[in-house]
């Protein structure tokens, strides 16, 4: 499978509270969670944000809260990946387990700037950046992550042993 | 090579003898937990899966904590569907307003969590059970749905930093600024994915409240859990609450950690964490002039009977600034109880503060004292986070209840040591 779409770029240390205010945990929808996405770091995201972009950003994406409200808003607000040098450790399992891709690369996070152009294939890993006609390669899924992965999510690989 | 303590912890409750950092495995869990903003979404996946019952309903915890009392209609909502949930899946250990607390201090109370335990639950502090002797991690709440329709989670086994503890405490200095000292030392990723095992002979010197700030605030650091090993206090802690019997697992003397810190108690200084990171500290001799609109007192952080003593010491016979909102907030109906009877409550109300219900309520900017643009707090709450209390312009600064205490007095940030001539010049 392969996700391209134009750049949002963030800093180091982007918590769950500024992916998702808590003052709008009081419903767990995505489409409704989707308009607040973003809303205490960068208010343009949800008027900007288009079907296939890609979020970017440093070290630590996704620390604070375990609220899973995080990658539902960015999955629903139409991201197709993000990128980041690397994860809290509640945001990287709350990703896979919900079906939002997300890929760790420290050269893809320094290198890509904001509205660059990328394409990202999920199989090999590879990061095409448009813009800059770079290429980068993300850490490889460990193999347990990758049956979750292929289940399509954490929903799907309980349902199977459910089953 | 040994094992550490959470890894003996992990291979006991997934039957093997030995594991190593960085293996996959599956646990079998103790207790799975949400609340009443996480639980919701867990419910929705659980009927997702296909589930069509609980793997226990002896071994699952919801607390409506966050937004309880609700605090709007939708938040109403999303109680009623735990309520519903939990009456239908005879889920044994459901707290509704009455009977719940904050959930971090109200499982160790209940001795709903014991030591040796697995946890998890929906919620980023469930790490706060490691003060107990148990592994205990934040999950999402598909984990959670999985966690309660199985029994079991998949981990990846820990790598381990130990922080060596020596000394004792001086005056004033709690568990609150051990753990804003270490997470200012390893930063806020530091110990991503690790557990940090805490040791050493200062560990006797601290309570089981210190411990349980301490390992609440391990995720501030990104640590999978945090641990403390099984003393006479804890055995005392857990006598007469325990629902079930403990295990007391050991790290192996040759253990492997990936670094060792050392902190000794005894130099340990008041310490209070900047905007907007927990990593920001200051000593309190360094936070220079800073006036304060507002003090919160509570949290799962620092909610508990210790943390309500020390304030209602420093408050006693002082009244709060003027221009200052002092809420406290005791973090479950016993801790509220016996405030009451210990006449704590009392000097609070007498000194100007507020005492609330238990609730997460401003911790997370849910209600119970939202920020206005500007306005600065001092909190005993976990994070400090652009926006987390508030409005985006306004700014947290997290410390103990003593520095909290002290600075609601002053309508600054203020050092209960050399309170005296401050807190007197502020009551003329």
């Amino acid at each position: 499978m392969i996700a391209s779409g134009k750049v949002f770029k963030y800093g180091d240390n982007i918590d769950t509270d500024v992916i998702i205010p808590a003052r709008y945990l009081n419903t767990a929808n995505p489409k409704e969670l989707a308009k607040y996405c973003m809303e205490d770091i960068d208010k343009s995201f949800v008027d900007k944000v288009r079907e296939g972009d890609v979020i970017v950003a440093g070290k630590n994406f996704g620390c604070g809260s375990s609220r899973e409200h995080a990658p539902i808003a960015i999955k629903a607000s139409g991201i197709s990946c993000v990128i980041a040098s690397s994860y809290a450790r509640i945001f990287y399992r709350n990703s896979f387990n919900i079906g939002l891709p997300i890929m760790e690369s420290e050269e893809a996070s320094e290198k890509i700037e904001l509205n660059d152009d990328v394409s990202i294939n999920f199989e090999t890993g590879e990061i095409h950046n448009l813009t800059k006609n770079e290429l980068y390669q993300a850490q490889p899924f460990p193999e347990f992550i990758q049956k979750i992965i292929e289940a399509g999510g954490l929903v799907g690989y309980v349902r199977e042993e459910l089953e | 090579m040994g094992m550490t303590m959470t890894q003996k912890i992990l291979a006991a409750h997934c039957g093997q003898e030995t594991v190593k950092a960085g293996e996959f495995v599956e646990i079998d869990l103790d207790m799975v937990l949400g609340n009443d903003i996480t639980t919701p979404v867990a419910i929705r996946e659980f009927d997702k899966m296909g589930a069509k019952k609980v793997f226990d309903k002896e071994k699952i915890a919801i607390v409506l904590d966050h937004f309880s009392p609700n605090k709007d209609i939708k938040s109403a909502e999303q109680a009623k569907e735990c309520r519903i949930f939990s009456n239908e899946y005879k889920i044994k250990h459901f707290y509704d307003v009455g009977q719940m607390g904050i959930e971090h201090a109200l499982l160790p109370e209940k001795g709903i969590v014991v030591a040796g335990d697995t946890v998890i639950g929906a919620d980023s502090h469930t790490c706060t059970y490691g003060a107990l002797g148990a592994f205990s991690t934040g999950v999402g709440s598909t984990d959670m749905a999985a966690g309660m329709a199985r029994g079991k989670v998949w981990i990846k086994i820990p790598s381990a930093i130990q922080v060596r503890l020596t000394g004792k405490p001086s005056s004033y200095v709690s568990g609150k600024d051990v753990i804003l000292h270490l997470i200012g030392t390893i930063g806020v990723d530091g110990a991503l994915y690790k557990s940090l095992e805490f040791t050493g002979e200062g560990v006797s010197a601290l309570t089981m409240d210190d411990r349980f700030t301490i390992v609440n605030m391990v995720i501030e650091a990104g640590a999978k859990n945090g641990v403390f090993p099984v003393d006479n206090k804890t055995i005392s802690y857990m006598t007469g609450r325990a629902e079930r019997e403990w295990k007391i697992y050991e790290a192996d003397r040759d253990a492997e950690y990936d670094e060792t810190i050392e902190i000794n108690l005894s130099e340990l200084k008041l310490t209070v964490a900047f905007p907007h990171l927990p990593e920001n500290i200051r000593i309190i001799d360094n936070v220079g002039d800073i006036s304060i609109d507002q003090v919160v007192i509570g949290s799962c952080t620092n909610g508990r009977i210790d943390d309500m003593r020390v304030a209602a010491e420093i408050l006693k016979g002082k009244k709060v600034h003027k221009s200052v909102r002092a809420i406290i907030i005791p973090a479950t109906q016993e801790i509220y109880l016996q405030c009451i009877r210990e006449g704590l409550t009392e000097i609070f109300i007498e000194a100007g503060a507020i005492v609330s219900t238990p609730t997460c309520g401003p911790c997370l900017g849910g209600y119970m004292g939202i920020l206005a643009a500007g306005e600065r707090v001092v909190s005993t709450t976990n994070r400090n986070f652009v926006g987390r209390m508030g409005h985006t312009a306004s700014e947290i600064y997290l410390a103990s209840p003593a520095i909290a205490a002290a600075s609601a007095i002053t309508g600054k940030i203020s050092n209960p040591l050399i309170k005296e001539k401050q807190i007197d010049d502020s009551q003329r």
